[in-house]
């Protein structure tokens, strides 16, 4: 396609020149135009030089006489659907050479001979290019995502080892007794692994229908956060009282791709930055640290207390801590009044569904059932082995201050690996089963099939 | 990471390396590779073929470990604690004596783009995960006689 040819506007092109380049595309002489339209040849060559404004009852005729509708040839009229089949042919791929190329110079005659074909050309390129950015977004969004990432690699690395260890079990026939059965360990327990890696890559995929597609810009969101380790250390400058620049923050990040994830990313810095405000790091980390060491176990209302901060707010600055050293990570989901989560941190063993609600067994629902009153139990996650996990929620007004209904609540549970958040002198497998609460990531992915909060058939089997 | 236990180097089992009747001629290679399963597998498989193995769990030991004694080969996984495959490689490259040592990839990400980052950052070999053990003691074999 010559560029020259696509290069030109035709945004304000005069009736005249119009019916001119129409007329020479039909090889119409003047005079036989002029004659069908009942005009006479030097009108028309005024007409057609712009010298003279045609009436709309002349461009009528015209129009007649060219077969094009008569709107074709009002002044402005037809340049979208000419700029638009302009570039549709700019976004059309050279397949067999310049001979098949569209002809761009004759969009102008296609669109008044065939405006009907012309509309489902412009149409099918625009829901093409719509599809080519939705297929972009997708496949950038696929390759960043950092649970998908991590549960593909963990599949890979376990088929890895039970692949050269069954070779070698299978390929050396004087194998000695201790690495035969160090073997067979070994691909026991990278099938455990196996199977939990599919689990957590079965979460991954289960998109619960179209509710949120890949793109959702919440995990937009959470993706980012997860590549920044849920920690902002731009955010943490307390000693200027200046608004750090979140637009800097956001700008160019890949994982951010659509506009309401960005704007969730704003709100949730701006939040950040005030709970780094009101409970800086050289204020939270002495006691934490110091908490962890004595080893009386985690105990974060007396954390609250002493801080003088209130729970929610401790939550999140517990989940969103850069690496220290003796503190354990943890984990922070949160919800709005109707159970939809609202913030996933994610900690290792315990999985957080990617859409719709968790497991009605967490305390975080519990939690709005009694606003205001925390909540904590020890929760046994139903993966393989079980891991136990400590749970604190606390649910809360979000205006405070608001004295009429209605009230928007919302829930916050902290999870905390129940290794590092029982006193130093018991051991998790000591917890009594009587203590323990049953629970799972979402009811679609959860193997318990007697719960008796499952609201769903679940997709996978103990 | 999956495993409940790793044997490191220290306790290996009792019956320790299988009978060495290949062609390492019990040189050194060192396995840089945080995945239990997979680097017992590999000590096996290069004992069997006599060669020394030393495994290392963490990339930020790596250096060390080879100043102190160095390998006549390394296998170098890419996503490790501490440091990654692709940093160790860079700093070794870097370090006098290292620049030609024999330095064999591995990583779960096998794509081309994959492939051609590790030579870019000189590695001798790349393998992706999963590989067939005979093809890796092969590489093996040929990274250490050139």
């Amino acid at each position: 396609m010559e560029k020259s040819a696509l290069s030109g506007s035709l945004s304000g092109r005069l009736s005249g020149t119009r019916i001119r380049a129409l007329r020479m595309s039909r090889r119409l002489g003047q005079g036989d135009l002029a004659r069908m339209a009942g005009i006479s040849p030097s009108y028309l060559n005024l007409i057609e030089h712009n010298r003279r404004r045609a009436t709309p009852r002349l461009l009528e005729a015209v129009a007649q006489a060219l077969q094009i509708p008569a709107d074709l040839l009002d002044e402005g009229a037809g340049d979208v659907q000419i700029q638009a089949l302009r570039a549709a042919a700019s976004r059309a791929s050279p397949i067999t050479g310049a001979a098949s190329a569209p002809e761009v110079e004759r969009s102008e005659e296609f669109l008044g001979r065939f405006p009907g074909w012309a509309a489902l050309v412009t149409q099918l390129s625009a829901r093409s290019e719509d599809q080519n950015r939705i297929i972009e977004r997708l496949s950038d969004r696929m390759a960043h995502d950092p649970n998908l990432s991590a549960a593909l690699h963990e599949i890979v690395s376990a088929v890895t080892s039970v692949q050269s260890t069954a070779a070698i079990l299978a390929e050396t026939d004087d194998l000695e007794p201790e690495w035969r059965a160090r073997f067979h360990h070994n691909i026991h327990a990278d099938s455990i692994r196996l199977a939990n890696a599919s689990d957590a890559l079965v979460a991954f995929l289960d998109t619960s229908g179209e509710e949120a597609g890949l793109a959702a810009p919440q995990e937009e969101f959470e993706s980012w956060l997860a590549r920044r380790g849920f920690h902002i250390a731009e955010l943490e400058t307390v000693e200027t009282s200046a608004t750090p620049d979140y637009t800097a923050l956001i700008e160019g990040q890949a994982e951010l791709a659509s506009g309401p994830a960005r704007d969730l990313a704003r709100a949730w810095l701006a939040r950040a930055r005030d709970d780094a405000l009101a409970l800086p790091l050289d204020r939270l980390v002495p006691p934490l640290t110091a908490m962890f060491e004595r080893g009386e176990g985690f105990a974060p209302d007396t954390l609250a207390r002493d801080l003088d901060v209130p729970l929610p707010l401790l939550f999140h600055r517990l989940a969103t801590l850069p690496a220290i050293k003796g503190v354990p990570r943890f984990g922070l989901v949160e919800c709005d009044g109707s159970g939809t989560l609202t913030f996933r941190r994610p900690i290792e063993g315990f999985a957080l569904p990617r859409f719709g609600g968790g497991c009605p067994r967490w305390p975080l629902y519990q939690a709005l059932a009694q606003p205001h009153r925390p909540l904590s139990a020890t929760l046994e996650v139903a993966t393989r082995p079980p891991a136990r996990f400590a749970a604190h929620a606390i649910a809360t007004a979000r205006d405070a201050h608001r004295f009429a209904p209605p009230y928007v609540w919302q829930s916050a549970m902290l999870i905390t690996p129940v290794s590092a958040a029982l006193p130093r002198h018991r051991r998790p497998e000591d917890i009594p089963e009587a203590d323990l609460v049953a629970v799972g990531s979402s009811c679609r992915i959860c193997p318990r099939a007697a719960c008796d909060a499952r609201r769903e058939p679940s997709i996978v089997s103990a | 990471m999956g495993h409940d236990s790793f044997t490191p180097p220290a306790q290996q089992p009792r019956a320790g390396a299988p009978r060495a009747a290949g062609q390492g001629g019990g040189r050194r290679v060192l396995v840089v590779e945080d995945e239990p399963g997979i680097a017992e597998a590999l000590r096996y498989i290069l004992q069997r073929d006599d060669w020394l193995v030393s495994i290392l769990d963490r990339g930020d030991l790596v250096v060390e470990a080879m100043v102190a004694q160095p390998p006549d080969l390394v296998i170098l996984d890419i996503n490790l604690p501490g440091l990654s495959g692709l940093e160790v490689l860079r700093i070794l490259r870097g370090t006098k004596g290292l620049e030609a040592l024999p330095v064999l990839l591995l990583t779960a990400r096998g794509q081309d783009a994959a492939r051609q980052l590790a030579l870019d950052y000189g590695a001798s070999e790349f393998m992706g995960k999963p590989f067939a053990n005979k093809a890796l003691v092969e590489t093996v074999r040929r990274l250490a006689t050139v």
